[in-house]
C-alpha cells in the first residue's frame, strides 16, 4: 500500500489573530486534492476547532494530516495542561475558558463536541501537566 | 435569491466588496463562534454584533455568501483589510439583528 500523503501545520499559541490559519491552508489543499465537498467541510469544521483550543488552552501545539485513500486522519497534539476530566471536557456548553477570550466569541464549550460530531472517530489521550493529543478520523470513501 | 438583491432591498452597507453574488437561501444568527462554525450552512447570511478578526475564519471555513453586521458594529480597518485580501463579504446594517432575520426572512419567503 502507498504512503500516505503528509502534511505539517504548526499552531502558534496566544495568537488569535493568526488562529485558524492551518485550517484554511488544509481546506484549500483537500480542494485542490479534489476531496468532497463534504469531507472537506468536516475536515475543516474539526481541524478549526482543535486549532482554537490549543491557541486558548495549550500556547499552542501542532496539527498533522494524513490522507490515506478512504479516509483522512488528523492528528492535533499540544504540550499543554492537559484536559482533567475528558467526559466534562465533552459536554455541550462546557468552557474554561476565560472571559477575554469569550469576549471574542470563543468558550461556547463547542469545541470537542463540534470536533466529535464532525469525524467518524475521535480519541483523546491527555495527561494533566504533560499535553494533550487528539487524533480524528474523516472517512471520505 | 441573489446576495446583491438581498443587499439593495435590505439598504445593506457593502464594507469589502461582492466577489461573487452567491445565491442566498437562509440565514444564521449568533455571536459565539462554535455554534456557527458547527450550524451554519454555507447558503445561509451570518448575522452577528461580533466583529473582530476571527469572523473571517469561520465564514472562510464555512464558506459563508457573506457575513452581516448588525447594531452597526465597529470594524477595525485591519479586520476589513483582511476580509478584501480573502475574499470575503463583509456587510453592516443599523439594525438588530432581530430585525434583520425578520427582513430576510419575508424576502426569502
Amino acid at each position: 500500500m502507498s504512503e500516505p500523503l503528509k502534511f505539517h501545520f504548526p499552531v502558534s499559541g496566544g495568537d488569535f489573530t493568526s488562529a485558524g490559519k492551518a485550517s484554511v491552508q488544509v481546506k484549500k489543499l483537500l480542494r485542490q486534492l479534489g476531496i468532497s465537498p463534504d469531507a472537506i467541510r468536516r475536515v475543516a469544521i474539526a481541524m478549526y476547532e482543535g486549532e482554537i483550543n490549543m491557541v486558548i488552552h495549550a500556547n499552542g501545539g501542532s496539527a498533522d494530516l494524513e490522507i490515506y485513500p478512504d479516509y483522512i486522519k488528523i492528528i492535533l497534539a499540544d504540550t499543554g495542561p492537559g484536559i482533567p476530566n475528558i467526559d466534562l471536557a465533552m459536554q455541550e456548553g462546557f468552557s474554561t475558558a476565560p472571559d477575554n477570550i469569550r469576549s471574542l466569541g470563543f468558550g461556547a464549550g463547542m469545541g470537542l463536541p463540534n470536533m466529535k460530531r464532525y469525524t467518524d472517530d475521535m480519541k483523546i489521550d491527555t495527561e494533566v501537566g504533560v499535553g494533550t493529543t487528539v487524533t480524528m478520523r474523516v472517512n471520505i470513501a | 435569491m441573489q446576495l446583491t438583491k438581498i443587499i439593495e432591498a435590505m439598504e445593506l452597507e457593502v464594507l469589502t466588496s461582492v466577489t461573487e453574488d452567491r445565491e442566498v437561501l437562509g440565514g444564521y444568527t449568533g455571536d459565539l463562534l462554535s455554534w456557527v462554525m458547527g450550524r451554519a450552512e454555507s447558503e445561509m447570511l451570518w448575522i452577528t454584533i461580533m466583529t473582530n478578526v476571527n469572523i473571517l475564519a469561520v465564514a472562510s471555513l464555512r464558506d459563508l455568501p457573506a457575513v452581516l453586521i448588525a447594531e452597526a458594529a465597529e470594524l477595525d480597518e485591519a479586520v476589513i483589510a483582511k476580509a478584501k485580501e480573502q475574499e470575503i463579504t463583509l456587510l453592516r446594517s443599523p439594525k438588530s439583528a432581530y430585525a434583520l432575520c425578520v427582513e430576510l426572512g419575508k424576502l426569502l419567503a
